[in-house]
């Protein structure tokens, strides 16, 4: 019976916790937990060389011109705009004309909720504006000396609009329209109800070559 | 008197047992999302604030392009540079970048390569659209502006 002199084999843990604070603070030093967000856009394919760049058939009522230039100032429809919030209510008016609708524009119509067909009557109609959502586009034209936060900013105004419409034609508002997950099929069909028939139609055009 | 006196039987002990336990769950959350910076961003980065933003959906089809003021500006001047990994490239060296990018990737996604633009809010809209014409060229259509969430009126 010598085996009941020896030394116990255990390791003490008291400690333990505190080993593990050290390194629990290290690592919440050390994370930078990522926001990648931002705005999406796609960009058109690149020119075919061999074609001539595409006549503009588009009636000039259907397109909402947004011009910025160097000093920060911009051209909204033909107007100085001073301050950029107002833009997002501008475009959304834009998009919901409904001025001179076609046949699927008359289908989009109706299928509004009722408080969007109030505010096209109130607001919309106008016959020098967009005939209907669908064929409406909107251009934004940067200087090259336009300052990328006011660019940022516009394209920021022209997709909210772009999302208060997606949202309410399925009773969101548009930061929850942002959120519908696309993997989920029933919030996916959500999603491709409320974009149904009205495309995001936002044109960004090349900035002139030469600065004069 | 004899009220205050009176000593409550409950022990005021906290028990302390699990409390290691707690620490490693916390330990391993922090483990898992931490990740150590691969570049070094050799430009300021200040980015713009924007509310319609959308999130990433996957993380190994993104590239990154900073642009910026370079940070050394005694070494490198003043004027907005574009960095790609570690290292400043010029405008026609993107091309070849995103091929590589592109190269990483598997066959059937390629098409699908997403570029995340960190444009410092100082910079001018000249040099980023010098750049989308470059990712134009180079098929590369998918961007995204990143920036800060702004809070939404």
């Amino acid at each position: 019976m010598a085996r009941k002199n020896r030394p116990t084999a255990e390791i003490p843990n008291g400690s333990m916790a505190d080993i593990a604070f050290l390194l629990l603070i290290f690592f919440l030093v050390t994370t930078t937990i990522s926001n990648d967000k931002g705005i999406a856009m796609l960009l058109p394919p690149k020119p075919d060389p061999n074609q001539p760049p595409p006549e503009i058939t588009e009636n000039a009522r259907n397109i909402f011109k947004i011009l910025a230039n160097s000093q920060d100032k911009l051209l909204v429809e033909d107007e100085p705009l001073l301050d950029v919030t107002e833009l997002r209510e501008m475009v959304k008016i834009f998009i919901l004309n409904f001025g001179n609708p076609g046949d699927e524009g008359v289908k989009i119509y109706n299928s509004l909720p009722n408080s969007m067909k109030s505010f096209v009557s109130i607001n919309g109609r106008k016959v020098d504006s967009s005939d209907d959502p669908k064929g409406a586009i909107v251009s934004f034209k940067a200087d090259r000396g336009t300052s990328y936060e006011l660019f940022v900013q516009v394209l920021d105004q022209v997709n909210g609009a772009y999302n208060d419409v997606y949202g309410e034609r399925i009773g969101l508002s548009a930061s929850q329209f942002l959120q519908l997950d696309r993997d989920d099929p029933i919030q996916d069909q959500k999603y491709l109800l409320a974009r149904q028939g009205i495309p995001r139609a936002i044109s960004i055009a090349e900035p002139n070559k030469i600065v004069n | 008197m004899a009220k205050f006196g009176k000593k409550s039987n409950t022990s005021q002990d906290i028990p302390t047992a699990a409390l290691p336990d707690i620490i490693f769950m916390l330990l391993f959350f922090f483990m898992v999302t931490t990740v150590l910076r691969e570049t070094d961003i050799l430009v300021k980065q200040k980015l713009p604030k924007a509310a319609q933003l959308s999130k990433l959906e996957r993380k190994s089809l993104v590239s990154y392009i900073y642009i910026g003021e370079p940070k050394q500006s005694n070494i490198f001047g003043k004027e907005p540079k574009i960095q790609v990994n570690d290292v400043f490239v010029e405008i026609d060296e993107i091309v070849q970048f995103v091929n590589q990018e592109k190269d990483k990737l598997n066959e059937a996604e390629r098409d699908q390569i997403t570029i995340s633009m960190k444009v410092d809010v100082e910079s001018k809209m000249g040099i980023v659209s010098d750049v989308q014409q470059e990712l134009r060229e180079a098929n590369a259509r998918k961007i995204l502006y990143s920036s800060v969430q702004a809070i939404d009126i």
